[in-house]
C-alpha cells in the first residue's frame, strides 16, 4: 500500500494518477450505466457491441499501415464498429424481437473475428490481448479529458431524466401511454453505452469492460431500495474495486485490469451466495 | 331468463323488445359510429371504421363503437380474440392500419395526461428496485416535461388511498402479492386523475377476496371516470358494467366489435366472481347508438 501511495505522490510516474483519476470517472460510468444495463437486461447487447469493437480497432490498424491519414485511429475505428452495432441491435431488437439473440451473437462472432484477421494481416506487431483486456497503467491525459466529457454528460442526462429513464427500465409500455418517448430512449442509451465502451475499453480492455457494466451494478441490487441508490452504490463499488486492484495489482506485479474483475467478481459471488442462505433461512423459519 | 338491461347503472333500456331486434336490423356499420348525435369531444372513446393487422394476421376489420363519458364498459372475447390488441390501439401504444381511434375529440397520443391504462402482463423484473411510492410516481409523466415534487407527493398519496393501498406506500414493489400489485397499478393509473381508465384483464389468476376489493376500488371511481376493463369471463361482467363490447364473438365476422346486451344474473355466485355480476347475452345484439338516449 505504501509502495502504491509513494508512486501516487511522484511526479515522474504520472501514469499511477492517471490510473486512479481515471478510475474515479470509470467508476461513474459504470455505476449509472451498469445499473440501467443491468435493470433492462441488456447485458448480452452491451456484451455484443464491446466485443463488435475488436472489428473496428483491426480495421483502424490495418488502414493506417496501409498509410491510411492519421485520423483513422483504433479509437474512431472501435466508435464506427461500436455505433454501428449498437443500430443495428436495436433496429433488430425494435422490429423483429425474435431474432434478437442471434444478431446479438452474430455481431459478436463476426466483430471479434474480423478484427482477428485484419490484426493478423496489418505489417507490424498488433497484439489483439491487449485491446482485449487492456492497462489501465496505460491511460493518457487525452483519455481523462474524453471521460470526464462523457461522464459529465450521462450524469447530467441521467439528473434530468432520472424519472423517465425509471419508468422507461421498469415498464416500456406503459412509460409509452404516458408520452414518453421509450424508443428515442433505448437508442440513446444504446448509443452513450457504445461511447461509454469504446472508451472504458482502454482502462479495462473489451472483454472486462461488459464485466464491470454488470458485476458492480448487480452487486448493488441485492441491497439498494430503488434505481437511484442502485447508481450511487454501484457507483461507489466500482471505485473501491478499481482502486483495490490497482493497489492490488501494484503489490503483487499482477494486471491491473483483470484484479479489479476478480475482486467485483468475488464479491458479487459473495452477495449471491448470501442471499441464497438467507433466503433458504427465512423459508425454514416460516411455519 | 332475467330482465334484459342495457345501462343497468343508468340508463336503464325499458324495452327489452328493441334490444332484441333481429340481428340483421341491428347489426353496426361503420357509418352508425360516423354519425352520432355528440360533438366527438364528449365521446370518451371514439372507434371510426378501425382496421388493424399483425403482420399477415388481420385482427380487426371495420370496427365501430363508442363509449361515453363516465361509462362503466366491460370487454369480453376468447384467449386471441383482440381484446388487448383493441386496448393498445385506444391508448395509443398501437397504431391502426386504417380507420381513426379518438379519446375525447383527439387522437390517444395527445391525451396521454387523460388516459390511465394498467397493462396486462408487465414485464416486471422481480429484481427491480422500487418502491411503491415511485411506480404510483409514473402516472404522473408526461412526456419528457418534469413534474413538481410536492405536488407529485400530495397525488401520490391521494392515488394510494384510492386504491386502499396506502400502508403500502414505502414497500418495495417485489414483495407484494399479485392481488396488491394490481392495485398499486391502478394507483399508478389513477395518479394523474385520468379521465378514462384502461384496465386490462386485471383480475386475471386472483382469489375471489382480492378480486371484491379490486372492484370495490373501481366501484368509488365510477362515474366521475370513464372505466374500460377486459375481464377474461365472456359470460359473466361485474354489474359495475354499464355496457358491454364484444371481441370477435361473431362467427360470421370475427375481425369485428359488438355491443351486446346484458341482463340480471341473481342467482350468479357472488364468492366466484368477487361481487355482483350480471349475465352477457351474446345473441342479443344492440346497434351502436343503443347508448345515445338521454346522454349529452
Amino acid at each position: 500500500m505504501n509502495g502504491f501511495l509513494q508512486a501516487l505522490a511522484n511526479p515522474s510516474v504520472p501514469f499511477v494518477r492517471n490510473a486512479l483519476i481515471g478510475s474515479v470517472l470509470a467508476a461513474f460510468l459504470f455505476g449509472i450505466l451498469g445499473s440501467l444495463v443491468t435493470v433492462r437486461r441488456i447485458a448480452g447487447l452491451a456484451g455484443a457491441i464491446s466485443h463488435t469493437v475488436l472489428g473496428g480497432i483491426g480495421l483502424a490498424l490495418f488502414l493506417a499501415a496501409k498509410g491510411a491519414p492519421k485520423w483513422v485511429t483504433p479509437m474512431l475505428g472501435a466508435l464506427v464498429f461500436a455505433v454501428f452495432a449498437a443500430l443495428t441491435i436495436s433496429a433488430v431488437s425494435l422490429k423483429a424481437k425474435q431474432r434478437e439473440d442471434t444478431v446479438i451473437n452474430a455481431l459478436w462472432a463476426i466483430g471479434m473475428s474480423l478484427g482477428i484477421v485484419f490484426m493478423a494481416k496489418t505489417p507490424g506487431y498488433a497484439d489483439p490481448m491487449s485491446y482485449l483486456f487492456g492497462n489501465i497503467l496505460l491511460v493518457t491525459s487525452a483519455d481523462l479529458y474524453l471521460l470526464a466529457a462523457l461522464t459529465l454528460i450521462v450524469l447530467v442526462l441521467v439528473w434530468r431524466y432520472y424519472r423517465h429513464l425509471e419508468a422507461a427500465s421498469f415498464d416500456e409500455e406503459f412509460a409509452a401511454t404516458k408520452g414518453v418517448p421509450v424508443t428515442a430512449i433505448y437508442l440513446a442509451l444504446l448509443l452513450v453505452i457504445a461511447v461509454a465502451i469504446v472508451l472504458l475499453q482502454t482502462f479495462v480492455g473489451i472483454v472486462m469492460v461488459i464485466a464491470m457494466l454488470t458485476l458492480p451494478a448487480g452487486t448493488a441490487g441485492y441491497f439498494s431500495r430503488n434505481l437511484a441508490g442502485m447508481m450511487v452504490n454501484a457507483t461507489v463499488l466500482s471505485f473501491l474495486f478499481s482502486v483495490s486492484g490497482l493497489v492490488v495489482s501494484w503489490h503483487f506485479d499482477l494486471p491491473a485490469g483483470a484484479v479489479i474483475v476478480l475482486l467485483a467478481g468475488a464479491v458479487f459471488i459473495a452477495f449471491a451466495a448470501g442471499k441464497v442462505v438467507a433466503g433458504r433461512r427465512l423459508a425454514r423459519a416460516r411455519p | 331468463m332475467g330482465d334484459i338491461i342495457q345501462d343497468p347503472g343508468h340508463s336503464a333500456v325499458s324495452a327489452p323488445a328493441r334490444a332484441m331486434r333481429p340481428e340483421a336490423e341491428t347489426r353496426p356499420t361503420p357509418s352508425d359510429a360516423r354519425h352520432l348525435p355528440h360533438s366527438p369531444e364528449h365521446i370518451a372513446i371514439w372507434c371510426k371504421d378501425l382496421a388493424f393487422r399483425y403482420r399477415e394476421a388481420q385482427v380487426f376489420d371495420h370496427v365501430a363503437f363508442h363509449v361515453h363519458r363516465g361509462e362503466f364498459v366491460a370487454l369480453t372475447g376468447k384467449n386471441g380474440a383482440g381484446k388487448s390488441t383493441l386496448l393498445k390501439l385506444i391508448v395509443g401504444i398501437l397504431e391502426p392500419a386504417s380507420g381513426e381511434v379518438l379519446v375525447f375529440g383527439a387522437p390517444p397520443k395527445k391525451q396521454t395526461e387523460s388516459i390511465g391504462y394498467v397493462p396486462q402482463h408487465a414485464g416486471f423484473d422481480p429484481a427491480f428496485p422500487i418502491a411503491v411510492k415511485e411506480v404510483v410516481g409514473m402516472g404522473r409523466l408526461s412526456g419528457l416535461s418534469r413534474v413538481a415534487r410536492g405536488q407529485k407527493q400530495e397525488e401520490i398519496d391521494w392515488a394510494l388511498e384510492q386504491a386502499e393501498v396506502g400502508d403500502l406506500r414505502e414497500r418495495r414493489f417485489s414483495a407484494l402479492s399479485g392481488g396488491q400489485r394490481r392495485r398499486v397499478l391502478v394507483a399508478r393509473a389513477l395518479v394523474g386523475h385520468p379521465k378514462l381508465l384502461v384496465l386490462d384483464e386485471p383480475t386475471a389468476n386472483m382469489d375471489a377476496a382480492s378480486e371484491q376489493k379490486f372492484y370495490d376500488v373501481l366501484a368509488r371511481v365510477k362515474g366521475n371516470t370513464t372505466v374500460l376493463i377486459a375481464t377474461h369471463d365472456s359470460d359473466f361482467v361485474s354489474a359495475l358494467a354499464d355496457t358491454v363490447l364484444c371481441v370477435g364473438q361473431d362467427v360470421d365476422h370475427p375481425h369485428s366489435v359488438h355491443r351486446h346486451a346484458l341482463e340480471q344474473a341473481d342467482h350468479a355466485p357472488e364468492e366466484l366472481y368477487g361481487g355482483k355480476v350480471v349475465r352477457v347475452r351474446h345473441d342479443i345484439e344492440l346497434p351502436d347508438n343503443a347508448c345515445c338516449e338521454g346522454k349529452d
